[in-house]
């Protein structure tokens, strides 16, 4: 039943990855200016452009380049940077490793924050510090990632200098570094995400506390933390399940500026130089990756929802 | 529950590990030559200079990794490199070129006249742009006369020409690299290249073997920044040691701490041109030009878009060109003489022009602030904003605009007035001709040509030169010999030194 239902979601997901190509093969290639001309720049004699198009194959017909693209996509090959001359795939693949650390382990700080905070703030709610909690998280709310990016630099890497204000050394190169030039573009991403999690987790536990389950639990004598860590978690993980999984995109989304301010090379930074030379190659390869990841993520969320909660798995429709 | 309880470890440990590293200072290890790094914003566009054009590319590989028979000193004029000396024949037709000796490609092989003839051959074959090739049009032949002397001759005089071998058209190429250049540059310069991390750094690392003089430096790393606040921060909290361009001017205050950096300032060649459509109907009127000049305040428009750095000039010549003369003031501001203008030339009733500028760094301030002064004398501005590759689409290739705002970095490029199929479409042959004698007539008729040609470009207002790019670079104390005028395209590290 599982594995049937989770194959249609696959075919789906392909036929959705398989559309998604095409949809941006076309937008790339309607998108005004052209790679010839940024590499020929403002000292271009008149058809010397055109010539360049016509050695790098781009007057070819639209059909023919994009399967062209995506046969070789299927097969790994993403072409090479028109710009640098390094293939694409080897380029993504080491910013992929910048990215990922980056919205990860963002998203891991900020579910760890997120879970006391927000339970502190449903436990206490009828208090000024639960108050004071939530209200923090409300202004945490509207503040832009990069904004607290800008922050964090002027406090902890100009003024302190504790951390570096940018840059991006690899774990080869040390894993002190790595981590230190890493902090500051995490902790701005996780402040922000925390916010947005801990109100679901607040709302979640406020639910939970209504439930007969819980007054059971607390009329045999367990304490109020006691009875949310025992039986209120498993509940509260699905509705949070689903938040992280719509919140990691918008955290890769976020990624793409905290990385402009950390000059991270990142998959974000990178496509937006990409388009801004038009090295399309490089920006068909990253859109196709994120819109690939989105897909990806909300599938994995629905078979999770299958896991844990064992109710679903027996009744009909998937929610 | 056991993988709850692993995952919760993971979990844990990861944290761990994140805090502990990142409280402990980063340790750096002390190579034997020290490393320079450097923050710039224009990435290359490609790494063989023959077949790209943009200015990224030679500013990291132009003299560090390849040279030229000669350079050009700080003040614009010409000094041995690759060549120990030339002779220039009496006609004006005749280059010889002398080898130094000495010189040999970091490869260890030794350079020899032949090297040079297949480079030159190279930039002016198909396989370079159209921009390279065409430097190389002067030029007949070019021959090895034995291991040292190089002969290339003319079809005409060209003073333009040697300039231009200085440049990108005149590197000297290893030919043992000459097939991966795009992808592993090969020359004779103090520097070799390691690798370039597209969108993040590239870099260099100083040659021990070089047969000049050698550079105290080790690994050299030109870090890139897309924002350049980003850039600025990392220089404040110690990361860089210099700052090739500050590209921010409005920033420089930051940087005011003596104790900590230096700031050098001096001129580029990067004229900020508002560009004319001379196709459209309205601006072939000279008077309509002149009332555009005279109703935009320059100085003001320094101030309040660029910080108030950047010389104003009043041609296509910068102060470090041997024809240069101030002609900042040949249009003063003046609005009301420019509603005159305006009204001799029928537009009393007003004006409409589009103003279509890329989203450069000096663009939309810029724009911004013409739209406001052009308003006042009574000429409707619309402002459109394009991202560069599109500006270079539409308004430099297909010339929909009507008038527009690019600064042009290219050394001696007042020439660029004289091609009538050029996105500005200035057509006049007077002018025209001033350029070609001044590049077929000796060296002080050239000097005496191009100020004429430069007079004559100001007082037909030909365009509105807003100011002159400033050369603002930012080190740190221990960093000395910064040039403060940058006369080429190359950011020059052998001048450079350091103390430590």
């Amino acid at each position: 039943m599982v594995l049937r239902r989770v194959g249609v979601r696959t075919a789906w997901l392909l036929a959705s990855l398989l559309l998604a190509s095409l949809l941006i093969f076309a937008a790339t290639n309607a998108l005004p200016g052209d790679i010839a001309q940024v590499m020929l720049g403002t000292n271009a004699t008149p058809g010397e452009a055109e010539a360049l198009r016509e050695r790098l194959g781009l007057n070819r017909p639209f059909l023919v380049r994009y399967l062209e693209w995506l046969w070789a996509a299927v097969r790994g090959n993403f072409g090479v940077s028109y710009i640098s001359g390094r293939s694409v795939g080897s380029l993504i693949a080491s910013r992929l490793s910048v990215s990922v650390w980056l919205a990860g382990l963002g998203m891991i700080f900020a579910v760890l924050l997120a879970l006391p905070i927000g339970a502190y703030a449903a436990m206490r709610r009828r208090h000024l510090d639960g108050a004071v909690v939530s209200a923090l998280s409300q202004v945490g709310l509207a503040v832009p990632a990069f904004w607290a990016g800008i922050w964090l630099v002027i406090i902890f890497a100009v003024t302190l200098g504790w951390f570096p204000a940018g840059g991006y050394v690899s774990y080869f190169d040390g894993v002190g570094r790595w981590a230190s030039h890493l902090a500051l573009p995490v902790a701005s991403l996780a402040v922000v995400q925390a916010s947005v999690i801990s109100r679901y987790v607040r709302s979640a536990v406020i639910e939970v506390s209504h439930e007969d389950y819980f007054r059971t639990a607390r009329a045999v004598g367990w304490s109020r933390a006691g009875a949310l860590w025992r039986h209120g978690l498993r509940n509260i993980g699905i509705s949070l399940l689903t938040v992280i999984g719509l919140q990691l995109a918008t955290l890769l989304v976020g990624a793409i500026i905290i990385e402009q301010v950390f000059a991270l090379p990142g998959l974000g930074s990178t496509l937006l130089l990409a388009v801004s030379q038009r090295d399309l190659g490089i920006v068909q390869a990253i859109v196709l990756l994120m819109v690939w990841a989105v897909l990806l993520i909300n599938f994995l969320v629905d078979v999770a929802y299958q896991l844990v909660d064992p109710r679903l798995r027996r009744g009909g429709e998937i929610r | 529950m056991r993988r709850t309880r692993l995952s919760v470890g993971i979990v844990l440990a990861l944290i761990l590990a994140v805090v502990s590293t990142a409280c402990s200072q980063p340790q750096e290890e002390v190579p034997e030559a020290r490393p320079l790094v450097i923050g710039a914003t224009l990435e290359p566009d490609g790494l063989d200079m023959t077949t790209v054009a943009g200015a990224g590319t030679p500013f990291v590989l132009l003299r560090n990794v390849y040279e030229t028979l000669i350079e050009l000193d700080g003040e614009g004029g010409f000094k041995p490199l690759l060549a120990s000396e030339w002779t220039i024949s009496d006609d004006l037709l005749e280059y010889t070129f002398t080898l130094d000796p000495a010189a040999k490609f970091a490869s260890g092989e030794d350079m020899v006249a032949q090297d040079v003839v297949d480079s030159f051959e190279r930039s002016r074959s198909e396989a370079a742009t159209g921009s390279i090739r065409a430097k190389w049009d002067p030029v007949d032949t070019i021959e090895a006369l034995d291991e040292d002397k190089v002969l290339v001759t003319l079809s005409q005089p060209s003073n333009m020409w040697l300039y231009d071998i200085a440049g990108p058209a005149g590197i000297v190429v290893d030919p043992a690299g000459v097939d991966t250049l795009d992808t592993q540059p090969a020359g004779s310069g103090p520097f070799t290249f390691v690798a370039w991390d597209q969108g993040n750094t590239l870099k260099l690392q100083g040659n021990p073997d070089y047969w000049g003089t050698a550079t105290r430096f080790g690994e050299v790393t030109f870090q890139y920044y897309a924002d350049p606040n980003a850039m600025n921060t990392a220089m404040l909290s110690g990361q860089l040691d210099i700052i090739s361009n500050l590209t921010v001017p409005q920033s420089i205050g930051q940087f005011e701490d003596e104790e900590r950096f230096t700031i050098h300032e001096g001129t580029t060649d990067g004229e900020v041109v508002l560009g004319f459509n001379h196709r459209v109907p309205a601006l072939q009127d000279l008077r309509v030009r002149q009332a555009i000049n005279h109703a935009i305040d320059r100085e003001a428009l320094v101030d309040s878009a660029w910080g108030g750095k950047g010389p104003l000039i009043g041609s296509m010549v910068p102060p470090t060109d041997p024809w240069y003369e101030d002609l900042s003031d040949t249009y003063p501001y003046d609005p009301e003489k420019a509603k005159e203008l305006l009204a001799e030339a029928g537009y009393a009733t007003g004006l409409s022009l589009r103003l279509r500028i890329p989203t450069l760094p000096y663009g939309p301030p810029a724009a911004r602030f013409i739209q406001a002064q052009l308003g006042e004398v009574g000429i409707d501005v619309e402002v459109e904003e394009l991202d560069f590759a599109r500006w270079l689409d539409q308004v430099y290739g297909a010339h929909d605009y009507d008038m527009t705002i690019v600064s042009h970095v290219e050394g001696r490029d007042i020439g660029n007035f004289a091609q009538e199929d050029y996105y500005w479409g200035y057509s006049n042959p007077e002018f025209s001709e001033l350029i070609e004698e001044a590049d077929t007539g000796t060296e002080e008729e050239q000097v005496a040509k191009l100020q004429e040609a430069a007079r004559l470009l100001a007082e037909d207002a030909a365009a509105n030169w807003l100011f002159l790019l400033p050369n603002i670079v930012i080190t740190t104390t221990e960093i000395s010999g910064v040039q403060p005028n940058q006369t080429s395209l190359a950011f020059d590290l052998t001048t450079l030194a350091a103390r430590s």
